[in-house]
């Protein structure tokens, strides 16, 4: 590796670390400076009620002293930016647990949902598009009209049509709360028609941009059949913008797993963020909040590197 | 469906222009007909709808959809069509409200980002890069527990998280003008700064954005009824289309019509005005290619 490459993979770090302290910041002052008054909240959480009520300094005096609610506001965020460098996201009020704790039981399923939701995405996205860009007005016309349908879909609709239809009417899929394997095929299919029409209307503009370059005329020239240029010479070059957005879809995957949890009842992260929010377990949301952020800079900091892998001219540069 | 197969690839150039143009019509014509449709609904309900969204009638419960009822009856036997004709108003004010707040920020942070350049520009640059680590329904999530929901946490949130995506775009179109031969002409003729800014880079750079905003509504609602979907969002009694949504989620083993429906709403006026704004677009690139 080159003096140059390594200052700009530092720099790069560097400005995704800045990323992450910023997130922090803001979400630690959203939650302590915008919130009024935490220890009386906390109190009227605890007894359940969800007017609120006031309470005496009496009464308050330990929940600040436990929580730190009463030393000054910069210290606290020192405390909770230091925790975040340690890994320390915070504690539920609720469960009185860390979140990492909390979070680490359901991690998986949200996990093996994303994942499996990413790759179908490409899978339907990339068939749809060889089969479709170019094909003559009717064809064309209807692969990127399936792309604009599906890219508008919300996912708790499509997740209750596609739930109503093959697990009540059909009974195909079991209905709801089930975290096998069969449990995992709608849920995943609903998280991947949106994210592939997404990622299909941009991928397919590039497609047919490629399919005109003079390196596609000379391979059909050297008498390679169609569906070869297509899937050797095209889709290489077509598929860069679709990687760059991937990454920045993350976001939207995620907020799409939460949706998605919800309709079938799935156990996740999704599922754990929600009824915090509900109950106002303002620490919990919070902590699940940096993190989500965490992996999203992280993940598009490896969405840097696989551009460079699957687009050699940018190594050289 | 008929909006979606009308539609033609994007990137259409030169000859291949008008052909594009005459085969969108009747799909632009449709949407713009849906659009007005929920507009007039939002405006004056009554006229589309003669009955009460809240009447209750028990000898009614549940009825899948049909002639006396398009869109069948909830729990309570209140008419279904009536309620989503109703909740339309809330709906389209989040929508139409996030996306302004979306594009307030938007304008600020791009337009002074693509202005001044340089150090400015880079931590505005940055600035937008956070609010991207924040994706939409985790800043709501946010927004909820720390201020409790309702209709105004609803419209900061889904505003402020689609803010970084379209600031990103006036920051680069603001950029491009502001280099653009016209604008170093009137600088050149000596008009004050203000003027060329106001006059020429501002009105310019704000051309495509008028494509996003039409796009963006839609989205806007879309996230909006999937937060009152998780029962974050307008409390049901409320016939708000993510209020109703909210509210049929314990019936949709034995009545699907009370998730489908309200959501239909929201996916026809979503897709309408994707339609109209890609119909949009394609006009204003094709006035700037010609």
């Amino acid at each position: 590796m080159s003096a140059v490459k390594a200052k700009r993979a530092l720099l790069r770090i560097l400005g995704a670390l800045l990323v992450i302290w910023a997130v922090a910041t803001i979400t630690f002052f959203v939650e302590a400076g915008l919130s009024g008054n935490r220890a009386e909240a906390l109190l009227n959480q605890m007894a359940g009620t969800t007017r609120s009520v006031e309470r005496t300094p009496a009464e308050l005096a330990p929940i600040n002293r436990e929580y730190g609610f009463d030393k000054p506001l910069m210290t606290q965020y020192v405390e909770y930016i230091g925790g975040i460098a340690r890994g320390d996201f915070g504690r539920s009020y609720l469960q009185h647990q860390s979140v990492l704790t909390i979070i680490s039981r359901q991690v998986g399923p949200t996990i093996a949902l994303t994942v499996s939701a990413l790759v179908l995405a490409w899978l339907i996205m990339l068939t749809r598009i060889v089969v479709t860009a170019r094909r003559g007005r009717f064809l064309t016309g209807f692969g990127s009209g399936v792309e604009i349908v599906s890219a508008g879909l919300p996912t708790y609709w499509l997740g209750v049509i596609l739930l109503v239809i093959f697990a009540i009417d059909l009974q195909i899929f079991p209905v709801q709360g089930e975290t096998s394997l069969v449990g995992l095929v709608l849920p995943a299919i609903t998280l991947a028609i949106p994210l592939s029409g997404f990622l299909g209307q941009v991928t397919r503009d590039e497609f047919e941009k490629v399919l005109e370059q003079p390196f596609v005329v000379s391979a059909r020239t050297r008498g390679m059949g169609d569906l070869a240029v297509r899937l050797r010479h095209v889709l290489r070059h077509a598929v860069l913008p679709a990687i760059t957005l991937s990454g920045w879809a993350l976001g939207a995957l995620i907020s799409g797993a939460v949706l998605v949890e919800a309709v079938f009842a799935r156990p996740g992260v999704g599922n754990i963020i929600v009824s915090a929010a509900q109950s106002r377990d303002v620490p919990l949301v919070s902590g699940i909040v940096v993190l989500v952020a965490i992996v999203y800079v992280i993940a598009n900091l490896l969405v840097d590197i696989a551009y460079t892998v699957v687009d050699p001219r940018l190594r050289s540069t | 469906m008929s909006v979606a197969t009308a539609d033609p690839p994007v990137l259409r150039r030169g000859l291949e222009l008008p052909r594009a143009a005459t085969l969108l019509r009747p799909g632009v014509i449709l949407a713009g007909l849906v659009v007005a449709f929920f507009v007039v609904a939002a405006i004056a309900p009554a006229l589309l709808s003669s009955g009460d969204p809240d009447k209750i009638n028990l000898d009614a419960v549940l009825q899948p959809p049909a002639i006396d009822h398009v869109f069948g009856t909830d729990q309570s036997g209140r008419d279904l069509y009536t309620r989503v004709i109703y909740g339309a108003r809330e709906s389209l004010l989040i929508g139409f409200g996030a996306t302004a707040l979306a594009m307030v920020l938007a304008i600020a942070l791009g337009g002074v980002a693509g202005l001044a350049g340089g150090v400015v520009d880079g931590v505005v640059n940055r600035g937008i890069e956070v609010l991207f680590a924040f994706p939409v329904l985790m800043l709501a999530l946010l927004f909820v527990a720390v201020f409790g929901p309702s209709v105004r946490t609803e419209i900061i949130a889904v505003g402020i998280s689609s803010a970084p995506g379209y600031a990103r775009m006036i920051r680069g179109q603001v950029m491009a003008v502001r280099d653009s031969g016209y604008v170093e002409a009137a600088r050149a003729l000596g008009h004050p700064y203000g003027r060329v800014v106001g006059v020429h880079i501002f009105p310019n750079a704000m051309r495509p954005l008028v494509v996003v905003a039409t796009l963006g509504v839609g989205q806007s609602i879309v996230w909006a009824s999937g937060l009152a979907f998780l029962g974050l969002g307008v409390p049901p009694p409320s016939p708000e289309w993510g209020a109703l949504l909210d509210a049929g989620r314990d019936y949709i083993t034995k009545a699907w019509w009370l998730e489908v429906m309200p959501g239909l709403a929201i996916v026809l006026f979503a897709l309408s005005l994707t339609t109209i704004g890609r119909w949009l677009q394609r006009r204003l690139e094709g006035g700037t290619a010609r």
